[in-house]
């Protein structure tokens, strides 16, 4: 247990070390945030009948998605696995003394912990002083807001086990190009980064909201203002929990199978 | 120009040499575009109409602002990319060669599989033609290809401007994404629905909202001024004071890596 972590604890600190690329984000997240909801608002007038959640929540959603952006979103991926693949460094980790799985599953939830952690604090300060609908409020009790730390961390679980998919699929084609694009259009979409899945259709919505990446943004994010609660707060983070541990069985078996017949490239 | 048709059949040719790698990248493009146009199609399908745009009419802006995005994130790769380049010490050969400098990191990368992208804005604006409810003339064809025209300027000032500040910071600065993938992003949609400041600041000092808003408000027949038609224009010459900054950049570019 120890090792690990001490091995979360490097990464914590060695991403730290970029606070001038943290700055330089944050400034991009008030623009990237303000400007979404100036777009929402526009809407809002056109039709507010047809607004399918409160504009506060709407702005908890944004302004809580722009503070943890460098940890939920689906991609950015370490570029050292990638290239510890393509260049056969990767035989080296796999003389070292934990599992290359759990290895490469704290390397990425500790850079995208780290990361987050410089970001939220100023973002969601800033935002809460933001007037009245546009900010961002207290969740509106206690146990809401332990619900959405609990069902933070699962997103988080969830995301970087299935970047961890990913990752292992490199093994089998080294031009990981193609694939990881495919995936991070598919789960900028359907999680709910580029449009909250409340606008989506009715029909196409509920189907979405059973898929993986709904775990990945969706659920914490409206779990926050409230706006997912109650028995059904409950079913999404239950989805949660059964898609994290889905994705990590895959993930360790791909992982398994794919050590079994693994060349090494390079020299 | 004989030159630059010599280093893109170059790039062309080497990228052949990954067909299947070139059609998934390819492929992975116009998918990533295409959930960008699925939400703006969801929220129309919901409020039918923002500010006065229709549906229709805002894919025409929607679509003429990927295009130019695109087709400079394509030809402009050389630029987007450019932190690298002085990274590595590739611009000190650069600076050795008897061109231009802007021709060459022009010339040196070409993206091809931007062509996904290209392909399905190209795609939404031969949908969004007919159904716009323009009435068409020869000035307004005029201002749509002004439209072009003034989108491919404002975004290569814009990378031209990203690639100048690694000169002094080295790193590429990622604020700048606000006004490159942030342009292309906010810019599906009219700039007037952020409301008169936002529009404001991207008419005057990002030309953004002078070829997708004003312009539009042309072609749709919702203002006949002279200045509206002539909007596109501007971005033109938005490309001056980015270029004096890349010369102002290199003469002080001090080399970094061995």
């Amino acid at each position: 247990m120890r090792k690990y972590v001490s091995f979360f604890r490097i990464r914590f600190i060695n991403a730290l070390q970029y606070r001038a690329a943290a700055l330089a984000g944050m400034a991009t997240q008030f623009f990237w945030g303000g400007m979404l909801l100036l777009m929402f608002a526009a809407f809002y007038r056109s039709a507010p009948e047809n607004f399918p959640m409160g504009f506060q929540e709407l702005s908890s959603y944004i302004w809580l998605q722009q503070a943890f952006l460098a940890m939920l979103n689906a991609w950015s991926f370490e570029n050292d696995i990638f290239e510890a693949v393509s260049t056969g460094n990767i035989a080296y980790e796999l003389c070292r003394p934990m599992g290359l799985y759990s290895q490469w599953f704290l390397k990425a939830s500790a850079n995208r912990m780290a990361r987050a952690a410089l970001r939220c604090v100023p973002v969601l300060v800033f935002a809460s002083i933001l007037p009245a609908p546009y900010g961002i409020i207290l969740p509106p009790d206690a146990g809401t807001a332990l619900l959405f730390v609990f069902s933070l961390f699962l997103a988080l679980g969830v995301i970087v086990a299935f970047t961890m998919v990913i990752y292992i699929i490199t093994f089998y084609t080294i031009s990981p190009t193609g694939v990881r694009m495919a995936a991070v259009s598919a789960a900028d979409l359907l999680s709910g980064s580029l449009l909250p899945l409340p606008f989506f259709p009715d029909g196409f919505r509920q189907a979405v909201e059973l898929l993986p990446f709904a775990s990945m943004q969706n659920v914490p994010l409206r779990v926050y203002s409230g706006d997912l609660s109650g028995q059904a707060a409950a079913w999404a983070i239950g989805l949660q929990l059964f898609w994290f541990a889905a994705l990590l069985v895959l993930g360790m078996w791909m992982m398994r199978r794919a050590l079994h017949r693994v060349v090494v490239q390079g020299g | 120009m004989k030159l630059y048709a010599k280093f893109f059949s170059l790039h062309l040719r080497s990228m052949m040499q990954y067909k299947s790698s070139f059609f998934l990248m390819t492929l992975g493009q116009f998918i990533l575009a295409f959930s960008a146009f699925l939400s703006v199609w969801f929220l129309f399908d919901r409020f039918h109409q923002v500010d006065g745009f229709t549906f229709e009419q805002v894919l025409l802006c929607f679509s003429v602002t990927l295009m130019a995005f695109s087709w400079c994130e394509g030809f402009f790769r050389g630029f987007d990319t450019f932190s690298s380049t002085i990274q590595n010490a590739e611009f000190d050969r650069i600076l050795l060669r008897p061109r231009n400098e802007i021709f060459l990191v022009l010339s040196g990368k070409i993206e091809l599989s931007k062509i996904g992208r290209l392909l399905q804005a190209f795609l939404v604006f031969l949908y969004a033609l007919p159904v716009s409810g323009v009435e068409w003339n020869v000035q307004r064809v005029l201002v749509l290809l002004f439209m072009l025209i003034g989108g491919v300027c404002v975004f290569c000032g814009l990378f031209l401007i990203y690639a100048a500040i690694c000169f002094f910071t080295v790193e590429g600065l990622e604020f700048m994404n606000i006004f490159t993938d942030g342009g292309k992003e906010f810019g599906s949609y009219p700039m007037s629905i952020y409301g008169d400041g936002i529009l404001r600041f991207f008419t005057f000092m990002v030309p953004i909202a002078c070829f997708q808003y004003w312009p539009l408000l042309y072609l749709l027949g919702k203002s006949d001024s002279l200045w509206c038609m002539l909007s596109p224009l501007v971005c033109i010459v938005f490309l001056l004071p980015c270029w004096g900054f890349w010369r102002f950049g290199v003469r002080h570019y001090q080399s970094t890596g061995s």
